[in-house]
């Protein structure tokens, strides 16, 4: 690699810095959330009682904490980092960075405001009432302009990969957030409106929606984000870049097809249900391009993963995607999901995404950005970015692996027959027998958690200990 | 479907299909003009890009899965709802309209759905069959079942799955779904009753009457009278002014109040409240009415399977006399 230092472009870091800490933020509040609900599961007692506080409005709120501020948070963060370092020029459009900043701070705040009241579309993760839509789509679009501006007047030949796939999320999600949520506000002053679809319409809208939130969001997004931040950690060059090209077009081109999964033996017309079976299959191998690339970027350097954690969490993190990502196209196969469907299984998958992949780079983006943002060398403690990845890892592997048994457990349990031909359990009996693994997954999710305060504490510490005063160390050395 | 939205949906599957096909193929190529393994002529803030070929097992792999998608996209409907694939499949019957065309197509139709039910029917109905049949084709009595321990496990494994989500898994009921353990019936304690009220279902209206009664103040009295009448001490002057409107509700609950099988009507002299027995919660029973409806059954389990949940029914309360 070259170490030819060139004079540095007046890159906008404000932006980087004020994202990356509110990733933290709400990373730890969505998170908190997400261990009130599961502990709801064991002891409803924890509502206290209130509408504020019912397991329905806290549920909602976890997903849209975590995925929209957690992970957009965080996306937005390094799309305007990487952005901005790959195309060696200052963001586009002056302050509307600034506008994006504040602006999705404020659809944070009506969120958390706006769903324990009780305001809801009831769309899966598009509950949000329609003057947030609105508000949401301006934001976003300000957000597309400062990315795509950023790339215009780039200085590089080039549009980096990374970049290519920011584009795509930043683009599609417009589209799915603008299309699912076309709804007719019964009054200009009310918080309540009715979606424009209907039925089984209303359905493949949602899940089309639903999956590519999915998809391009918690795929394609933090695939941009490990294009960037693995390299780097590694200070290795991406392995293929012929790899890099035909994973990320079948990527974008077949996962748009794979929602109709969400709907299998519904009242969805079958050729809906088999096209949509078909293309998750496909998106097996364009899915696994992404992890391979980052993976075999490594190649050479698999000796820093015993003294580098922050390069432990990336890894790990793409070993957690391969696994969901061929978990998921099984679990697209209409049989499997005859078992699947509906049951913890479900919860499973989606938390191996989430906690493995999706927080894990981000953690990992985080410790890379935080020295680099507060003007120091490297992390206040090593040792707690190592302790802090035991505890992710841990606490993901308790939670997925509760959800998985649990949820095989209710498939079969709801499926057995008597001779008879009668359900030999019934539904109570099956959660009877979840609650056990509730607990696990309670105890898992308190780990995770645990493991973000370790990084808000980390945080803190090299923020305010003197600029450049903290030296580079490896992990083990004293 | 119409012939366009068929041709439409084809051509992009395909081209989608097609597409990654060919850019497979042509990068699994090295058509970069830099040698296999060298870097790529571009860094961006460091990074460089090499030109490595894609690896041999992950192509293999996504060849297999086009090849698979093509051969289950014809073998399964996939691009048209006019065309149910080579294997000639289709979950269930969708173009139905009514229970009657359901039960009309049942026996010839091959949906998934049609054909493990027809399957069930086979294999099970046979047991059930036993279970509520007499040998001279009539059905067993309801004592009669109820002295067969194996029936009326069936009929509450039945009862479990179907009724307990409202009547409780004990049978107990909940507010405004009847108790069905303490041998008051609304519509009568014979076989014909209870067995007509789960495979036709019920609707148990009780009307509104503020505005008739006059306001609250006519609801006060007649809720003084009612509550009087199952032995509650009340306020005699609201009673005996309640007593006087009581002309309107006699009409279903009968002169003396006790009900009507014939109208659903329940007794007010007991101790029973199907919505509550607070002053309070008969005060808007008689203001604003109720709507309680039981649905019929007799489409979804058939007769013999609502024959035994009848009968087990019919036990709970004979358990308690």
């Amino acid at each position: 690699m070259t170490s030819i230092t060139m004079p540095q472009p007046d890159y906008n870091m404000k932006v980087v810095r004020q994202f990356t800490l509110t990733t933290i933020l709400w990373g730890i509040v969505g998170m908190s959330v997400g261990v009130i609900i599961a502990a709801q599961l064991i002891w409803p007692v924890l509502n206290f009682n209130t509408p504020w506080f019912t397991y329905s409005r806290l549920r909602p709120l976890h997903t849209n904490a975590v995925i929209f501020a957690f992970g957009v948070s965080a996306l937005m963060a390094t799309s305007f980092y990487v952005v901005q370092r790959t195309c060696q020029t200052r963001l586009f459009g002056g302050s509307l960075a600034s506008v994006v900043f504040w602006g999705w701070q404020l659809v944070i705040i009506s969120t958390v405001i706006s769903l324990p009241l009780g305001y809801t579309t009831s769309k899966e993760y598009a509950e949000l009432e329609w003057p947030i839509d609105i508000l949401i789509t301006f934001v976003w679009v300000c957000y597309a302009i400062v990315f795509f501006g950023t790339l215009a007047i780039r200085k590089t030949s080039h549009i980096y990969v990374a970049n290519w796939f920011f584009g795509a999320f930043i683009l599609t999600v417009a589209v799915l957030h603008v299309v699912n949520s076309l709804a007719i506000p019964v009054s200009l002053t009310g918080m309540k409106s009715y979606s424009i679809y209907a039925g089984a319409v209303d359905a493949m809208v949602q899940w089309w929606y639903g999956h590519n939130a999915v998809g391009f969001l918690l795929t394609a997004g933090f695939l941009g984000m490990m294009y960037y931040f693995v390299p780097k950690q590694a200070n290795r060059p991406v392995y293929s870049y012929r790899l890099s090209i035909i994973h990320f077009w079948s990527l974008i081109a077949v996962y748009i097809w794979a929602g109709p999964h969400h709907l299998h033996y519904t009242a969805l017309p079958d050729w809906a249900q088999s096209l949509g079976m078909v293309m998750s299959l496909i998106l097996f191998a364009p899915s696994w391009g992404g992890m391979i690339n980052g993976i075999m970027t490594l190649s050479g350097a698999w000796h820093k993963l015993r003294t580098d954690p922050i390069l432990r969490f990336l890894v790990v993190s793409l070993s957690f995607y391969g696994m969901s990502t061929f978990e998921g196209p099984m679990m697209a196969i209409k049989t499997v999901n005859a078992l699947s469907h509906y049951t913890d299984w479900t919860i499973g998958h989606v938390h191996s995404g989430a906690l493995g992949w999706v927080t894990m780079i981000t953690i990992g983006a985080i410790y890379h950005l935080i020295p680099k943002l507060f003007g120091q060398k490297a992390m206040y403690s090593v040792a707690l970015i190592n302790l802090h990845f035991w505890l992710a890892t841990i606490g993901t592997v308790l939670y997925i692996v509760a959800m998985w048994t649990s949820g095989v457990m209710q498939g079969l349990m709801w499926r057995a027959v008597n001779a008879d031909g009668t359900l030999t359990y019934t539904f109570v009996e099956s959660l009877e027998k979840s609650y056990p693994f509730y607990t696990i997954r309670l105890g898992g999710g308190l780990i995770f958690l645990s493991g973000m305060f370790i990084l808000a504490y980390n945080t803190y510490k090299t923020i305010y200990a003197e600029k450049g005063s903290i030296q580079y160390q490896e992990l083990g050395s004293k | 479907m119409s012939l366009f939205w068929t041709i439409w949906i084809s051509t992009i599957t395909l081209i989608v299909v097609l597409g990654c096909a060919v850019l497979l193929r042509a990068t699994s190529k090295n058509n970069t003009g830099v040698p296999e393994g060298e870097p790529m002529p571009h860094t961006f803030d460091g990074i460089q890009e090499l030109n490595n070929p894609l690896p041999k097992w992950w192509t293999i792999l996504f060849w297999f899965t086009i090849v698979i998608a093509i051969i289950y996209s014809f073998a399964y409907p996939t691009f048209t709802a006019n065309y149910n694939g080579l294997l000639d499949w289709t979950s269930a019957d969708k173009d139905i309209k009514s229970p009657q065309e359901s039960k009309l197509r049942a026996k010839t139709s091959h949906s998934q759905y049609q054909r493990e039910m027809n399957l069930a029917e086979i294999k099970y109905g046979a047991v059930f069959k036993k279970l509520a049949y007499n040998e001279d084709g009539s059905y067993k009595s309801f004592t009669h079942i109820a002295n067969d321990p194996e029936a009326l496990k069936v009929g509450q494994r039945l009862f479990l799955q179907n009724c307990s989500m409202c009547h409780g898994s004990d049978g107990r009921g909940n507010r405004g779904f009847p108790n069905l353990t303490d041998n008051d019936w609304l519509y009568g304690a014979t076989e014909s009753a209870i067995k007509t009220s789960i495979m036709q279902g019920r609707s148990g209206v009780m009307a509104a009457w503020e505005d008739i009664l006059g306001g609250k103040k006519g609801v006060r009295e007649i809720t003084s009278y009612v509550l009087q009448l199952s032995g509650r001490r009340v306020n005699t002057l609201e009673a005996k002014a309640g007593k006087k409107k009581f002309a309107l509700c006699a009409t279903c609950h009968g002169e003396n109040g006790k009900g009507s099988y014939v109208f659903g009507a329940p007794n007010l002299t007991d101790k029973i409240w199907l919505y509550g027995g607070s002053r309070k919660a008969v005060e808007a029973t008689i203001s604003t009415g109720r709507n309680g409806v039981m649905p019929a059954w007799l489409d979804v389990l058939g007769e013999d399977k609502i024959h035994l949940i009848s009968a087990f029914v019919y036990s709970l309360s004979m358990k308690n006399n």
